[in-house]
């Protein structure tokens, strides 16, 4: 099997939430903060939250669509925030700016219900966070799976969720590498295609190394025909 | 000497089964900048209370990842504590008219301390108002303080919180429970969760002998569905309406009631209340009264462990880490929406919240008619504690913090 010149290094990560000033009692108040607040109040609510929660597979996306259910009561916008796929944004601007347009055009339409007070106070909280080199290096694919294996799940979600920031583009560490170091573009593709929605970070994590060992068994000439374990 | 030795101390590596040998590891690559680096916990006791415990936890894992802690204690007379006692009250909303001197008393105090404490270290954390004035002492610049405040400050008594701004405004940071405990300051804010200890008395895994011993002892069929509340006997807890909500579920289901509490023998209120359930009680069979001794944690596991259902139906509540306690062994919860619950119990998902009587028993009949459903709860309130109220995820903020001041990264 190929070996990368350019070899993976595995981070670990610390995260720190920190209290904002801004509140909302009110859709209209909720639109407001989403306007103001930084951008590390909207990653913390969007996508750190989903690793704090990501053993929740059914219904749970981000704090804001989680508030306006829960708290707001109002199940058809909830379910509009709850849609936005942050592996489509490779931006925090262009994140918030369509978290935006769905408050408002709901307030537009439903001017009723943009005032009216909910059940709690939604916080804006932002992250911090801290990576640091876990001493851990990957050359090869053996390599690469013996680290994926020992990631904690905070790790494993640096590397495959929140690295689209980082790398402002549609795809994760995990995929840029297999396709960059190893050449591996298939494999990149299919790991890119794990639904994170629908996953825990656990069976995200089970999906993954079986797709590399399926791509290891199609290099030792034994390629079985299993269903592909992406999605 | 002031300075605390922990006790009962449990090496990290004994939470890799628990949290997994690859957190350790994190853990341990996290910690590696902050080797041989000092760090002091101040607080203003050794024994008793969830600050102690929690530091009685800490400590020792912090030394294990190389961390030099120092953990004190604060000395004060009879009149200190008195008013640290109204403080902390009034800083819960409770009325209080200060006088002068009460804070002088505290002034007095924080001075005395200043002489017996050695805070010099690099990152001095100040646990709770206590001795939030040790901040004096602090050397232009030369380390780093940080106010962790336990209690909850959303409806403080205004005259002791400006008080405690003054100090509070020249930290570096301010660590709260729960957003909403938060204050306007101009320093920044930061949000660690309170957290449970998988391998201490209260949460570690029991045998079912023992359990079945518990059950016995106190007479609880365990063949019947068990409800359960631990808590003080307090209002605020609303032991009463817990058993209105059985009273509802009893029509439905032949339960039984657990209302399980620490002695109420020091406390004049809690007397009174427990009076109170006890004749509420009167003439049912089924709901059992149990005065706990000050300190059962292994009883308390073991009547967590053996319930159908834990309630916590609380009208007001700090964070509540007796629901997370119950998650942990993948307990069904109900509880009220109050204070720290809705973030541990995210409703449908981890449990279920209700916000009167009737709505509390009907979450309970919903649980008793799907079990599918209740063990489903519980498996995912499992998840969430393990991913965020644990001791070792309480660690891991700490020296994320400590990075993230210190700059080490």
């Amino acid at each position: 099997m190929e070996t990368a010149e350019t070899p993976f290094n595995f981070f670990t990560v610390g995260n720190l939430t920190r209290i904002g000033n801004i509140s909302a009692m009110t859709l209209s108040e909720l639109l407001a903060g989403l306007e103001q607040c930084s951008d590390a109040s909207i990653f913390h609510h969007t996508f750190q939250t989903l690793s704090s929660h990501h053993f929740l597979t059914e219904g749970f996306s981000n704090d804001f669509a989680q508030w306006v259910l829960a708290d707001a009561n109002r199940d058809a916008l909830a379910e509009q925030l709850a849609a936005l796929d942050i592996r489509d944004y490779s931006s925090l601007a262009a994140l918030r700016a369509d978290l935006c347009q769905l408050v408002r055009d709901f307030c537009k339409l439903h001017p009723e219900f943009a005032d009216q007070s909910a059940l709690e106070p939604f916080y804006f909280c932002e992250s911090i966070e801290v990576a640091l080199p876990l001493g851990l290096t990957a050359r090869s694919l053996d390599e690469f799976r013996v680290g994926v294996t020992h990631l904690s799940h905070s790790s494993f979600y640096f590397h495959f969720i929140s690295s689209r920031l980082r790398l402002h583009l549609r795809t994760n560490d995990f995929s840029h590498w297999l396709a960059d170091g190893l050449g591996l573009i298939t494999l990149a593709e299919n790991v890119n295609r794990i639904d994170i929605y629908t996953n825990t970070l656990d069976s995200a994590r089970n999906k993954l190394l079986r797709l590399m060992d399926r791509e290891r068994r199609k290099h030792d000439g034994s390629a079985d025909r299993e269903p592909h374990p992406a999605g | 000497m002031t300075e605390v030795q922990t006790a009962n101390r449990i090496p990290l590596d004994d939470y890799a089964a628990v949290i997994g040998a690859g957190e350790i590891e994190e853990l341990r690559a996290l910690a590696r900048p902050l080797q041989g680096r000092r760090v002091e916990m101040v607080n203003s006791t050794a024994v008793g209370g969830g600050v102690a415990e929690m530091l009685n936890r800490l400590v020792p894992l912090a030394e294990d990842l190389g961390l030099l802690f120092r953990w004190d204690v604060i000395t004060g007379g009879e009149d200190f504590f008195q008013v640290t006692k109204s403080f902390h009250n009034a800083l819960h909303g409770a009325p209080y008219h200060p006088q002068p001197r009460d804070f002088d008393i505290f002034r007095e105090y924080q001075q005395r301390n200043l002489h017996r404490l050695p805070l010099d270290v690099e990152f001095v954390i100040i646990h709770d108002p206590q001795p939030v004035g040790l901040i004096e002492d602090r050397t232009n610049g030369k380390n780093h303080w940080v106010w962790r405040c336990h209690i909850d400050l959303s409806h403080p008594n205004p005259t002791v919180w400006n008080f405690l701004h003054s100090y509070v405004s020249r930290y570096d940071g301010a660590i709260f429970s729960s957003p909403e405990f938060a204050r306007q300051l101009p320093i920044p804010q930061y949000l660690f969760y309170p957290a449970i200890d998988p391998l201490s008395e209260k949460n570690r895994d029991l045998p079912p002998e023992f359990i079945a011993n518990v059950l016995s002892r106190y007479q609880i069929d365990p063949l019947r569905p068990i409800l359960t509340q631990i808590s003080r006997f307090d209002r605020l807890k609303d032991p009463l309406g817990v058993i209105r909500a059985y009273r509802i579920v009893k029509r439905y289901f032949d339960c039984q009631l657990v209302l399980a509490g620490g002695s109420a023998s020091d406390d004049p209120e809690g007397a009174q209340v427990l009076k109170e359930v006890h004749r509420a009680a009167e003439g049912d069979p089924d709901i059992k009264v149990l005065e706990l001794p000050a300190w059962a944690p292994l009883e308390v596991n073991a009547l967590q462990r053996a319930s159908s259902i834990v309630i916590q139906k609380s009208l007001r509540e700090g964070f509540g880490l007796t629901v997370s306690e119950a998650l942990w062994k993948k307990k069904p919860v109900v509880a009220s929406a109050v204070g720290g619950i809705p973030t541990q119990i995210i409703h449908k998902h981890t449990g279920l919240l209700a916000h009167s009587v009737e709505g509390t028993a009907y979450q309970i009949r919903f649980l008793l008619s799907h079990p599918e459903i209740a063990a489903r709860l519980g498996e995912r309130g499992h998840e969430h504690v393990k991913e965020n109220f644990l001791i070792t995820q309480n660690l891991k903020r700490y020296l994320t913090l400590f990075l993230s001041l210190g700059g080490a990264v």
